[in-house]
């Protein structure tokens, strides 16, 4: 497992102010493996800057998958440009299972880990009523 | 309802416009004015992507936004209408006297020959200079990235009174 880890390229998690930060952070609180993960802001970029500084990381990191937030922001929408012309898998709406997921099974492809990783982190999304409601 | 919000933003359709505008207006309808955008099918369907599916997305021209903005205007839904510099604000607004009446600096971002008013607010001379004729127009221009923030003043803005809070 370490070997695949290795070769593999980490992924981008691209989001508004701090979040992809604290996402990653939180990844390597639980398992240790942040480094799998690149963090990028769009704090204080244009929507032309935001796809450079993205198109260049892509580029350095090799990253397959970039992970945004937000389905209308523009961390989203400045990903979706790089689909025209880049090799590369975007997830919207990530939260912390799905990131969990993708990075504890390398030994999937990109867009198998990717799709399981929506699949998985997208029912962790629930409502859970206490007891003492209405009291 | 129609337009109630005139935004110059160079991110265009993004989160403080779907979500930070958009959910408190009860927001029926986007109109995205900018030449290159309304002449291109990758860029229009790359920016009705991600928004919700009852939120209808109108791409124009500044030509032909000169003729639909009344049309628009009669919508009986809350609207935005988005452009991404000021100069496209202005060439709608002059086309369109006395139709706009205030338009929102929502975020016009770090480029080397502007500069700092807000965090979210870059101007290079030629566009403060486009803004003042914009407001001798009779145009009122306020400086706001979301509603929680308080508006700035144009006025206020050129005079560094620009501080920003909640409002």
């Amino acid at each position: 497992m370490s070997e695949q880890l290795d070769k593999a390229p980490p992924a981008i998690v691209l989001a508004h102010a701090q979040l992809a930060a604290g996402l990653v952070s939180a990844v390597e609180q639980i398992t240790g493996m942040g480094s799998r993960f690149v963090a990028m802001s769009n704090t204080g970029l244009s929507g032309a800057e935001l796809e450079q500084k993205l198109r260049a990381l892509v580029e350095a990191t090799g990253a397959k998958v970039v992970f945004t937030d937000l389905p209308a922001g523009s961390c989203n929408i400045a990903a979706f440009r790089l689909l025209r012309d880049r090799d590369v898998i975007v997830v919207s709406g990530v939260n912390l299972p799905a990131l969990l997921h993708f990075v504890t099974h390398p030994n999937l492809s990109p867009e198998e880990a990717a799709t399981e990783a929506v699949e998985r982190g997208v029912p962790t999304l629930k409502v859970t009523l206490g007891t003492a409601r209405g009291n | 309802m129609a337009i109630e919000l005139y935004r110059i933003d160079d991110r265009l359709i993004h989160g403080q416009v779907i979500v930070g505008w958009g959910q408190p207006m009860g927001l029926g309808f986007l109109v995205l004015v900018d030449d290159e955008v309304a002449s291109s099918d990758w860029e229009q369907e790359l920016y009705r992507m991600g928004v919700p599916p009852e939120l209808d997305v109108f791409f124009a021209s500044v030509a032909e936004a000169t003729l639909k903005l009344e049309e628009w205007n009669r919508d009986k839904r809350p609207g935005i209408l988005l452009t991404s510099d000021i100069d496209t604000m202005v060439r709608l607004a002059v086309a369109k006297q006395s139709t706009i009446r205030a338009v929102n600096l929502g975020g016009i971002h770090h480029r080397a020959d502007r500069v700092e008013r807000l965090r979210y607010l870059y101007l290079t001379g030629g566009e403060v200079r486009a803004l003042q004729e914009l407001e001798h127009q009779g145009v009122e221009v306020t400086a706001r990235d979301v509603p929680a923030s308080r508006p700035v003043p144009l006025s206020a803005l050129l005079e560094g009174h620009g501080e920003e809070g909640a409002a």
